[in-house]
């Protein structure tokens, strides 16, 4: 299955970053392994200075000006710098993203910088070559469900996308990996992230679905590009499994995590120290052994 | 999904204010709620092209726990019945996953009206139906406004402060705290006081 060819032959080797407070904080092992693999791979990410927090779901469900004037300020940033803007985080992407169009509504400038997340990124067949170029350790048929949730595509008037209803990038990563990529039905459900404290009823029911669709689907593991996923995935099956002994529990992946798994040199156990629920015992046997 | 399809429950309502707005030579129409759906309509969303064909009711995720259906929703900002949808469980429930507004086959972005409803509930002062998920977004938005960016203990202190509710999540905030995802200091930024005039703005 080769991915779609993109227009622009040559891959970009440097592109500015925008991290946002999740992977500055509570997904700080994204933001570690988004470095490592752009390390890896040759290619700089410049971090933009002074950026501030995009205002998330909060800002734009209550307030559509702040959620612009939030993003807006970062998008300026952004354009002084000059370069294709790399945003690892959904929820940050879809406001930056949002942001740009509404500004180009209102005939204002936006960054005149394109704005990417990993999902837009892996979409260049340039990038998924180098990356198998670089697999040392591949997943040997592991097979793991790829997991785009909602902001990553939706709706693609706002984020680009021209596959929504049933998006690649990951699968044509994990087989680039040398895994199996699950085919299955809640790819892009929503975990519900946002009511995560509020209304935890609702959560857990919405990502004990999700699990089990996966379980179903034969998968080892989720993969995710959104830190409000990974998060919300990794400690509501938790919760489920203190209440019914019984209820699957899946390691959560970030798709950046297991390119550095392939690709690096080291096998160190320290990689998934952030994680709730373990992963090292499914990646060391009998996968990713070198 | 049950309940996906429920019929319309509502007809037009007799009680809300009525004024009568030519739309050609001698021919009059009703006119009620028409502030919403400007606002609308400068939004993008035009909630009068609905047809009811409940495409974004069957997608929604949350819509089992709503007590509008979004596709009711839309359908009752044409009512002009305001008044029903700023007290509703659903704009404060609704995730804002966009699969409505993706599959709308009139491109009517339903995530937007729900947007606007619950920042016309705040401004009318409703959001008494779920309290807590008010009070997190009002804790999000305070610690964004005090650092330019979120600071998850501030944040989290915040929410349980303004919700009381102070212990259920304390065993997974240790958890946190232990893998390195819960700094003790807030980052701080140049252009916090530029932030703090976006809120300014707002308030205005
Ligand atoms: S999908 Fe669009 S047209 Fe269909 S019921 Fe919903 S809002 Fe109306
Ligand atoms: S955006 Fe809200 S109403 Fe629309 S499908 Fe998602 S949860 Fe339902």
């Amino acid at each position: 299955m080769a991915p779609e060819e993109t227009k622009e032959k040559e891959t970009q080797e440097e592109y500015s970053y925008y991290p946002g407070c999740s992977l500055h904080g509570t997904a700080h092992e994204y933001e570690d392994s988004v470095q490592e693999v752009f390390r890896l791979l040759g290619i700089r990410l410049t971090e933009l200075p002074d950026w501030n927090c995009c205002g998330a779901s909060s800002a734009h469900m209550t307030d559509h000006g702040l959620a612009v004037d939030l993003a807006a300020r970062n998008l300026r940033i952004a354009g002084r710098l000059g370069k294709d803007l790399l945003v690892p985080c959904a929820a940050c992407f879809h406001r930056l993203k949002a942001a740009e169009k509404a500004m180009g509504a209102q005939g204002g400038q936006a960054a005149g910088v394109r704005i990417l997340h990993l999902n837009d990124w892996l979409r260049r067949s340039e990038v998924l070559r180098r990356i198998r170029e670089a697999v040392k350790r591949p997943l040997n048929g592991l097979r793991l469900a790829p997991y785009y949730g909602c902001l990553i595509t939706r709706p693609p008037s706002v984020t680009d996308v021209e596959e929504f209803e049933n998006p690649r990038s990951m699968d044509l990563l994990i087989r680039v990996l040398g895994g199996e990529p699950g085919r299955w039905s809640h790819k892009t459900e929503c975990c519900g992230g946002s009511l995560t404290l509020g209304r935890s009823d609702i959560t857990n029911t919405l990502v004990s679905r999700i699990i089990k669709a996966a379980v179903r689907a034969d998968a080892r593991g989720i993969v995710t590009m959104c830190p409000m996923c990974q998060a919300n995935l990794e400690s509501n099956q938790l919760e489920l499994k203190q209440r019914d002994r019984g209820h699957p529990v899946l390691p959560i992946f970030y798709a950046t995590e297991l390119i550095a798994a392939c690709i690096s040199d080291s096998t160190s156990g320290k990689r998934w120290k952030a994680h709730l629920v373990d992963p090292a015992g499914l990646l060391d046997a009998p996968a990713l052994q070198p | 999904m049950p309940g996906a399809y429920a019929p319309f429950p509502l007809t037009f309502d007799r009680r809300v204010s009525v004024q009568m707005e030519p739309i050609a030579e001698g021919l009059m129409v009703r006119k009620a709620g028409e502030d919403l759906l400007d606002e609308l309509r400068e939004a993008g969303a035009d909630a009068t092209a609905c047809y009811q064909c409940g495409r974004c009711s069957a997608g929604c995720p949350v819509a089992e726990f709503f007590d509008l259906k979004p596709m009711q929703v839309v359908r009752l900002c044409c009512y002009g019945r305001e008044d029903l949808l700023i007290k509703s469980r659903t704009v404060w429930l609704c995730a804002s996953c966009e699969t409505c507004t993706t599959r709308c086959p009139n491109d009517i972005d339903i995530a937007r009206v729900m947007d606007v409803l619950r920042s016309r509930a705040l401004r009318k002062g409703q959001s008494g139906t779920e309290p807590k998920v008010v009070a997190f977004h009002k804790a999000f938005l305070g610690s964004i406004r005090n650092h330019g960016r979120v600071f998850e203990i501030g944040m989290l202190t915040s929410y349980m402060l303004r919700t009381g509710d102070l212990f259920s999540r304390v065993g997974l905030g240790l958890e946190m705290f232990k893998r390195g995802k819960i700094k003790l200091l807030p980052e701080r930024i140049k252009g916090s006081g530029e932030v703090r005039a976006m809120f300014r703005r707002k308030q205005k």
